[in-house]
């Protein structure tokens, strides 16, 4: 028979040598590979665009036989809609076009118009421009505002106006010495004045608890009491001594003030005090775009969230999500592994370790929100509950622990992914050569110095590899957590510069529920959903990062601890 | 190889002559038929009538045999015939097998190893054992030799230091590994890790080496270097071999014993056992008519 048959060319043969197969399998690799690049992609532009100075565009929006308006905004998006949406919304209309493009701008002065963002159709703006002048001013509240810089005052004197030509630069110091005193104000408010009422809060609970306990005699009881004020008296002081410099901070961050006229002709005079930053973007070049690019996203990244979470950063919740994980893993990694070694290693392997083994394997798949309400009912109603009457007696009413926070989070997670380190380490001891135990029990040594010198070691990178697993599974769970200790904003983060430094009873911040607050729960939807894909690709981000870490260290293990095919 | 031969087959004529036939109480061995008497030697090892189980299956039928001491001791016959089985009886290895159950006795210098209370990590200490397989740990060359000591909480650097070298000469590779004692012992050849298992089992001091099979998945390089070993080991060790390769017993044993079927069929000075069978089955299987 001829090697070369060039008979076998049909779509028979083409199949029997395996092709399709071939080709079905390349093709499901593609596919999956091109959703995962898609879905960066999409959060990546629609996230991170989002931090880019855009152009202000000032023009004239004329709908017909209506007045002319001046508009000064960002542009944002723009769409082609059906005339009859736009008909239908009682706009008239003079065209017979089937679409009609229209935008969303943002125009911001929600103080002075009501709302940020618009929608305009594209063919009744004219005399379109891009004014160098254009201001656009971040504020801590009230959203971004749009217009003219006319003077800036100190005291209500005008030291500066657009007309000598220095306002813009008096402007941008005077910004920067307000937002420097306002970074002060903040940290005595938190740090030192935090302290100070921690403090007090620790010498409430400490009179409360001298009240509930009998057994202190009646002189020690005056003693300690005694105690107790003087401190409190003392720590008054520092208080009185804080106020006094913190009123007046105030009055130094309030002095400034500057004058801004709308699009509109409206002038608007504000305090300093209120604005983050300021700046032209008409009149930036690129290299200062890129520049304020990342200096705004390095703001996402490490501020705290203002104005129901639509602006500033996330950092509490990355934080959040973060200490949880950790905390997780501490708790669920031994845990699992004690399990796993019971059952592989000394469980006599009957019916009995069988149904156990079964039993973990499908608690995997119980949805977590039902984890979320055994925490809640289980650890926080009960567990806490009676800690806080054997342990925290003196802060009751007021819960410690049997209120949902962070410890209760992690503990409820680590539950949550307990099956997956089990599994993954069992089958991690399985894999470990038999020859290897008999080594080292014909060496003289115990089943236990065994597992404890040779068999852990070795099995220590499937342990990494549950870790990797449940650490994947954590930190993308939202739906138990609502139940279980994460809030929509945590006044501060659970590790901070008080004794005992890790609060584990604290609320806390997660970047998964930030997610669903800020899309769903927002007040303002347009301003919000770039944050929600920003947000989204963060916590991708962050979850790969953690996952990375663990697979470097896995590495490190299987390479220390690779052992022959045997 | 010829080498080996002369040397093996020249340390075997004068050791004969040391081992005098006296006559032997057939009684004292039970039934199997033992036309040599060992009666001079030393005895470690003495098995009493051993039967063993795995599960409903009876692997060893009444075996009864005595190792010599400072002897080398080679078990031979076909596969599945049970020589690994009382090897590994011999250190209590068959307690890992969930199912195996043991009838008759084991006695090391008179006391019975299947007695309740001996510690068996205690008897294991004191006969060690070599697998098929090289199995160094996944630890550096150092930490392997020193595992056993360190199972004995002996931390020491110095004591250590002393007993990983003393033991890595003992095993003839401190020459080959002085160099890179911390570097992993997977990074070593076969024949390289087996003399590594070798010098970690006699790092303990041992008084029974058992070894399975100790060159049957390594050239025949480095085979000839484990068998040097062996004859250099018996000054101080009391040795059993299992191995398939009737040459290699014949090189390096002084007693042989041929197993069939569970059943030790017959136990010699390896001399006369290869070359004066008194049983047929042992001559059918040392002629190669089965196996």
């Amino acid at each position: 028979m001829s090697l070369h048959d060039d008979n076998k060319q049909g779509f028979i043969e083409w199949c029997k040598r395996g092709e399709p197969m071939i080709w079905l399998n390349a093709s499901a690799v593609t596919v999956s590979t091109l959703a995962v690049i898609g879905l960066l992609l999409l959060l990546a532009v629609r996230g991170f665009g989002h931090f880019w100075p855009a152009s202000v565009m000032q023009a004239q929006y004329t709908l017909p036989s209506e007045q002319a308006t001046p508009v000064l905004a960002e542009q944002v998006e723009s769409e082609a809609v059906p005339i009859e949406q736009l008909l239908s919304a009682g706009f008239n209309i003079d065209t017979d076009d089937a679409f009609v493009d229209r935008q969303l701008v943002k125009l911001g002065n929600r103080d002075v118009t009501g709302a940020d963002f618009k929608w305009v159709i594209t063919r009744y703006l004219s005399e379109i421009s891009y004014p160098a002048d254009a201001v656009v001013i971040e504020r801590l509240e009230w959203g971004n505002f749009y217009g003219y810089l006319q003077n800036v005052k100190e005291q209500g004197n005008v030291v500066a106006s657009i007309d000598d030509g220095k306002a813009w630069d008096e402007f941008q110091a005077r910004i920067a010495r307000a937002n420097n005193i306002h970074e002060e104000i903040k940290r005595i408010e938190k740090k030192d004045i935090g302290a100070i009422n921690y403090r007090l809060e620790k010498m409430r609970l400490k009179e409360r608890g001298l009240e509930l306990d009998s057994s202190v005699s009646e002189s020690r009881r005056q003693q300690m009491q005694a105690d107790i004020a003087a401190e409190r008296a003392e720590l008054d002081v520092e208080y009185k001594v804080l106020q006094g410099q913190l009123a007046d901070l105030y009055k130094q961050w309030h002095r400034d003030t500057f004058t801004m006229k709308t699009a509109g002709g409206q002038v608007k005079e504000q305090r300093i005090s209120t604005v983050v930053k300021a700046y032209q973007p008409n009149n930036m070049n690129l290299i200062q775009k890129v520049g304020f690019y990342f200096a705004k996203f390095g703001e996402f990244l490490t501020d705290e969230p203002r104005e129901a979470n639509t602006e500033g950063g996330i950092f509490p919740a990355i934080f959040g999500t973060v200490i949880m994980v950790l905390i997780m893993s501490v708790l669920v990694t031994p845990f699992g592994v004690v399990a796993a070694v019971y059952l592989r290693e000394y469980a006599k392997q009957g019916l009995m370790t069988r149904i156990v083994r079964i039993a973990v394997n499908n608690l995997a798949g119980v949805p977590s929100i039902v984890y979320g309400v055994f925490g809640l009912g289980f650890f926080i109603y009960f567990l806490g509950a009676e800690m806080d009457k054997a342990l925290f007696a003196e802060a009751l009413p007021a819960p410690t622990f049997g209120t949902p926070g962070l410890l209760w989070a992690s503990v409820t997670l680590a539950l949550l992914t307990l099956p997956v380190v089990i599994v993954a380490t069992e089958e991690g001891l399985a894999r470990i050569p038999r020859n290897l135990r008999e080594g080292s029990l014909a060496l003289g040594a115990t089943k236990a110095e065994t597992l404890w010198r040779v068999v852990l070691p070795m099995a220590s990178p499937a342990m990494m590899t549950g870790l990797i697993l449940a650490v994947a599974r954590a930190a993308g769970e939202v739906a138990p957590l609502m139940l279980v200790g994460v809030v929509k904003l945590a006044p501060s983060l659970p590790v901070d510069g008080n004794f005992p430094y890790f609060h584990l009873d604290q609320k806390f911040m997660h970047l998964g529920f930030h997610i669903y607050d800020v899309g769903f729960q927002s007040p303002n939807v347009e301003a919000a959903r770039p944050l929600v894909y920003a947000t989204a690709l963060l916590l991708v981000v962050i979850i790969a990062l953690l996952n990375l870490s663990a697979v470097a260290l896995r590495n490190h293990l299987r390479e220390k601890y690779k052992s022959l095919e045997m | 190889m010829n080498e080996l031969n002369d040397k093996a087959a020249s340390f075997m004529t004068s050791d004969k002559s040391t081992v005098k036939a006296h006559a032997i109480n057939m009684e004292s061995l039970g039934r199997n038929r033992v036309e040599q008497s060992i009666h001079d030697e030393d005895i470690t090892l003495t098995v009493n009538n051993l039967d063993l189980y795995y599960g409903e299956k009876q692997a060893l039928f009444d075996v009864n045999m005595v190792i010599p001491r400072k002897k080398v001791t080679a078990f031979i016959g076909p596969s599945g015939c049970g020589k690994s089985t009382l090897l590994r009886c011999f250190n209590r290895m068959n307690d890992l097998v969930d199912t195996c159950r043991t009838d008759g006795g084991i006695s090391l210098d008179g006391s019975n190893i299947y007695d309740k209370r001996v510690d068996v990590a205690t008897l294991r200490r004191r006969v060690g054992m070599v697998f098929q397989k090289p199995n160094p740990f996944p630890k550096s060359i150092y930490e392997n030799v020193a595992y056993g000591l360190r199972i004995q909480g002996i931390n020491k650097k110095r004591v250590l230091d002393e007993v990983v070298e003393r033991s890595l000469r003992g095993a003839a590779l401190w020459d080959e590994v002085k160099d890179r004692l911390h570097d992993n012992a997977l990074g070593m050849s076969g024949g390289q890790q087996q003399r590594l298992v070798i010098a970690r089992t006699i790092a303990v001091e041992p008084e029974v080496l058992l070894l399975d099979e100790p060159a049957s998945a390594l050239d025949p390089i480095s085979t000839l270097k484990i068998e040097e070993l062996i004859y250099e080991l018996k000054d101080k060790y009391t040795i059993v071999i299992v191995t398939h390769n009737m040459q290699q017993a014949a090189r390096v044993s002084d007693y042989t014993a041929f197993m069939y079927m569970g059943k030790l069929i017959e136990f010699d000075n390896t001399d006369i056992l290869f070359t004066n069978p008194s049983n047929k089955q042992t001559e059918d299987y040392i002629t190669g008519r089965y196996g």
